[in-house]
């Protein structure tokens, strides 16, 4: 059954072609992969010169919903878990990108994009485990 | 220039995750529950950049440098292994359970209260655990040798 209530595919497809166009221009201006998790992960293994750039990109990230929140209001969130199961997909998440070798952006866009049956095999992986993760929660646990 | 241009990526980049409803968890767990009410806005997110990102990286693959100079760094990993397949295992069970993944919980930190932080410490946490290890078995193997 579709939630044709919270269905959003204008606003997510713009989203998503907004995101593309991110990956191009650090693809073709900085010859660089836009990968969240490597981006962060590795400011963690500081090697010299190979930092400014992290952190410029990790700020441009941050500072998005500041400007965002300048041209109009910002769209409500919500978030369910508590801070306990906060931790412990912090902790996973973390844990298994770098493991993994990338995150939705690294794999499932940039990979992917590239056709790479690295990127293919992980973003199957990471999907299937979130769709068997939150059937669990939302429809075995409570 | 080069650190301007990775600034204004970033920031588009966090403006695609805000407007396409990544940055919110529930939106997210909606996309990954297929058992109850189905929220598929997030594979329209993917299929955008994705779109884009077709056109891009072969594009890429004609030019010999980037714009700014340098080489265009593409990985060149193509093996599929334990550790790559379990990663990703762990990251899905990560992302099902709070409906963050890492690009949406660091375009959230300065505007979401306490639980997007949360989420961003113990991530970075565990990515910190990970170079740790890496260090020891890296050492290991120099000692080895």
């Amino acid at each position: 059954m579709i939630d044709l209530e919270h269905f959003t595919p204008w606003s997510s497809l713009a989203g998503g072609l907004l995101i593309g166009v991110a990956t191009a221009m650090f693809l073709l201006f900085n010859g660089r992969i836009a990968g969240i998790s490597g981006i962060v992960g590795g400011l963690l293994r500081p090697i010299a010169g190979d930092i400014g750039w992290r952190i410029a990109f990790v700020a441009g990230l941050a500072g998005a919903p500041l400007v965002y929140g300048l041209a109009a209001g910002l769209p409500l969130v919500h978030v369910d878990a508590d801070i306990a199961t906060l931790v412990v997909a912090g902790l996973l998440v973390g844990l298994g990108t770098r493991y993994g070798s990338g995150c939705t952006s690294g794999h499932g866009v940039c990979g992917l994009s590239q056709l790479s049956p690295r990127s293919v095999a992980a973003t199957a992986a990471f999907m299937l485990a979130g769709f068997v993760t939150v059937f669990i929660v939302r429809h075995l646990i409570v | 220039m080069q650190l301007l241009m990775a600034l204004l990526t970033g920031l588009i980049f966090g403006l695609g995750l805000i407007i396409s409803g990544m940055t919110d968890p529930s939106k997210v767990i909606g996309f990954l529950d297929l058992a109850g009410k189905w929220d598929p806005s997030l594979a329209f997110v993917m299929g955008g950049a994705i779109l884009v990102g077709l056109f891009a990286f072969r594009f890429a693959a004609t030019r010999k440098q980037a714009i700014l100079g340098g080489p265009i760094r593409l990985t060149t990993m193509r093996h599929i292994d334990r550790r790559l397949v379990l990663g990703a295992l762990a990251f899905g069970a990560g992302w099902g359970l709070a409906g963050y993944c890492p690009g949406p919980a660091l375009a959230s930190l300065a505007t979401g209260g306490s639980k997007p932080l949360i989420f961003t410490i113990a991530m970075l946490a565990g990515m910190a655990i990970f170079e740790i290890r890496e260090r020891i078995t890296r050492l290991a193997a120099k000692k080895a040798a």
